[in-house]
């Protein structure tokens, strides 16, 4: 169990509009790194992020956000910034002042705001537009001055939802290495995206979310191990002789099926203990009959898992 | 994005949680809130409302002979004042103001960027509160001098002037504008309240209206529970009969002033308990 003031704790929180649920029973402790959610539209992923920033009220459990509750805001947000998905702004503002005035309502002096306003849009890159209005900025800009408006406070925790939509994939790409870089400074980032790849390249855990419920939580490979059973792994081994290969594994009990693949250089296995099953490919490999080119997991990763778990129901 | 860029800044920490942090952060609330409520497209109907009963009396003037003493514009004066000023301007441009300070955001979607602050809830009832004060009392006093000059100087200025200077003229003129100051206090809260609880503040504002017009036909206890009895008690030419008459004996200004300002900082109460437990939902508003 981890220091409270160091991490978000979920104890058991449920959340309903009327009868309809938006999140059940959810108990989750995220700690610092990267953590994204992951689920289908209604999922529930905005409802955790909108209960994390006290935008919602739990209808029952308790939450914090290292270690302070979440009805505080004006000692929640000293630590905490929400890039939201609501893609509006107050009417007539410019970027400049629509990041000084919020920092200035969080208590910030003018000349702190004024300084931290230009860090922020200088992070985004968007300090050449500071001085245009809000309303003539095209999507990629809005979306980049709501992240520098979650950021110009310098939190220690970040919750961004869906950041990534309507960036250009330069700019996604740059602002992936930006959560990276926050992530390596000690941040806690929690990101909603649909975009399973770009997830998988950044994220040191994820939580997988259907119907409002945790269906997996953890590192991407520890939930993909812990479905070896149901899901055995798949590996593809490129080789010259795969009949030959499919027949010296074969041997082995914990391999549920060997199939070569159809253009008759590599051989398809299943398994349901892939340690077990390298150790044995090292051996047939060692005999030197077989040579091997390559060996790679085709089902380890989240688009994997979010299929097993998440696609089949 | 530059993420090479300095991550680890030096913190700017708010060390001050204390009273003049909460004025810093009133003060910030200011600046925003009163920009969209004199410069925003929603202010249009407010200055046209307050435009209204100097529109009518510059009309009035032109089309209508003088015939009158200056005795007989004070009591024209407290009529036109109740009836437009005090029930329709203040009443109206009230509701619009204070409702919108909540509501209008929500209807903008852009509420959660106050909630996302590190500011207690409280804090920003209380500057939306002064933002929607100072706009009201900005417009609706100047409407209420505007016009009281139009009426008396429009024609014999002499008269006028020594009704001014030498008569009760001044004294009438600052009661008016304090009956306005305490209207914009009651009713900004009233409305501020209901842009909080109500999803459609229209019905709860209208049912104000209609208890605040049928106010003279009540029951003396009924009568006081109202804004429009306090601030009729305190009316400098009082009237004996019609809707504007009061019947009940007249509160006295030493109870009518506090209590109205004490009914309103348990309204105003009323709405900081309210917004601490207040979720953003912009799908179900």
């Amino acid at each position: 169990m981890r220091n409270r003031s160091e991490t978000i704790i979920f104890d058991n929180v449920s959340k309903f509009y009327g009868e309809i649920l938006g999140v059940n029973r959810v108990s989750l402790e995220i700690p610092s790194g990267i953590t994204s959610l992951v689920g289908p539209n209604g999922a529930g992923k905005t409802t955790l992020m909108n209960l994390m920033t006290g935008l919602l009220r739990p209808t029952r459990g308790k939450l914090t956000v290292l270690g302070i509750p979440t009805d505080r805001p004006e000692l929640l947000f000293r630590k905490l910034g929400y890039c939201s998905q609501f893609d509006s702004f107050p009417r007539g503002l410019t970027g400049r002042e629509f990041i000084n005035s919020f920092l200035m309502v969080s208590g910030f002096t003018r000349r702190q705001a004024g300084d931290l306003t230009v860090k922020a849009l200088e992070r985004v890159e968007l300090l050449p537009a500071a001085d245009r209005k809000i309303g003539a900025y095209s999507k990629g800009m809005r979306q980049r001055v709501r992240l520098a408006q979650s950021i110009a406070h310098q939190p220690s925790v970040l919750i961004l939802d869906e950041p990534l939509n309507g960036l250009d994939p330069m700019v996604r790409a740059e602002t992936i290495a930006l959560f990276k870089q926050f992530a390596a400074d000690g941040l806690h980032l929690i990101i909603s995206s649909h975009i399973l790849h770009e997830v998988d390249m950044m994220s040191d855990r994820v939580v997988l979310l259907n119907n409002g419920y945790v269906v997996a939580e953890g590192a991407i490979h520890g939930v993909r191990d812990e479905m070896d059973v149901e899901h055995p792994a798949q590996i593809l081994i490129r080789c010259d002789q795969p009949s030959v290969l499919a027949s010296r594994i074969f041997q082995h009990s914990d391999i549920v099926e060997a199939r070569v693949h159809d253009d008759r250089q590599g051989l398809f296995v299943k398994t349901r203990s892939p340690d077990q099953f390298y150790l044995s490919l090292n051996e047939v490999v060692a005999q030197g009959q077989i040579t091997v080119e390559s060996i790679a997991p085709v089902d380890d990763d989240l688009s994997a898992v979010y299929e097993y778990l998440i696609g089949a129901q | 994005m530059s993420a090479n860029a300095e991550t680890v800044q030096s913190r700017i920490e708010i060390k001050d949680a204390s009273f003049s942090l909460w004025l810093r952060q009133v003060g910030a609330i200011l600046r925003l809130e009163l920009k969209k409520n004199f410069f925003s497209r929603r202010s249009v109907l407010v200055y046209l409302l307050a435009l209204m009963p100097i529109g009518l009396l510059t009309l009035v003037e032109i089309i209508n002979p003088p015939g009158r003493t200056s005795q007989q514009f004070l009591s024209i004066y407290s009529i036109f004042y109740n009836a437009m000023i005090l029930r329709t301007v203040v009443f109206f441009g009230c509701a619009w103001i204070f409702m919108n300070l909540f509501r209008g955001e929500i209807v903008d979607r852009s509420l959660h960027y106050y909630f996302l602050s590190a500011v207690r809830r409280e804090v920003l009832v209380a500057g939306k509160y002064i933002s929607g004060l100072l706009t009201s009392i900005v417009l609706f006093t100047t409407v209420t001098v505007v016009c009281m000059l139009l009426v008396f100087f429009s024609h014999y200025y002499a008269e006028s002037s020594r009704l001014f200077l030498d008569g009760p003229g001044m004294n009438h003129l600052f009661w008016y504008l304090t009956i306005t100051v305490l209207a914009c206090i009651g009713y900004g809260a009233f409305f501020l309240v209901v842009g909080l609880f109500f999803r459609n503040p229209i019905i709860p504002a209208l049912v104000l209206y209609g208890w605040e017009w049928i106010n003279f036909l009540l029951p003396p206890l009924l009568k006081k529970i109202s804004v429009i009895h306090y601030l009729n008690s305190l009316v400098p030419v009082p009237l004996s009969e019609g809707p504007f008459a009061v019947v009940a004996e007249p509160t006295p200004a030493w109870i009518s002033l506090p209590g109205l300002i004490i009914v309103t900082a348990l309204v105003l109460f009323a709405a900081g308990t309210r917004i601490r437990r207040m979720e953003v939902r912009y799908g179900s508003d």
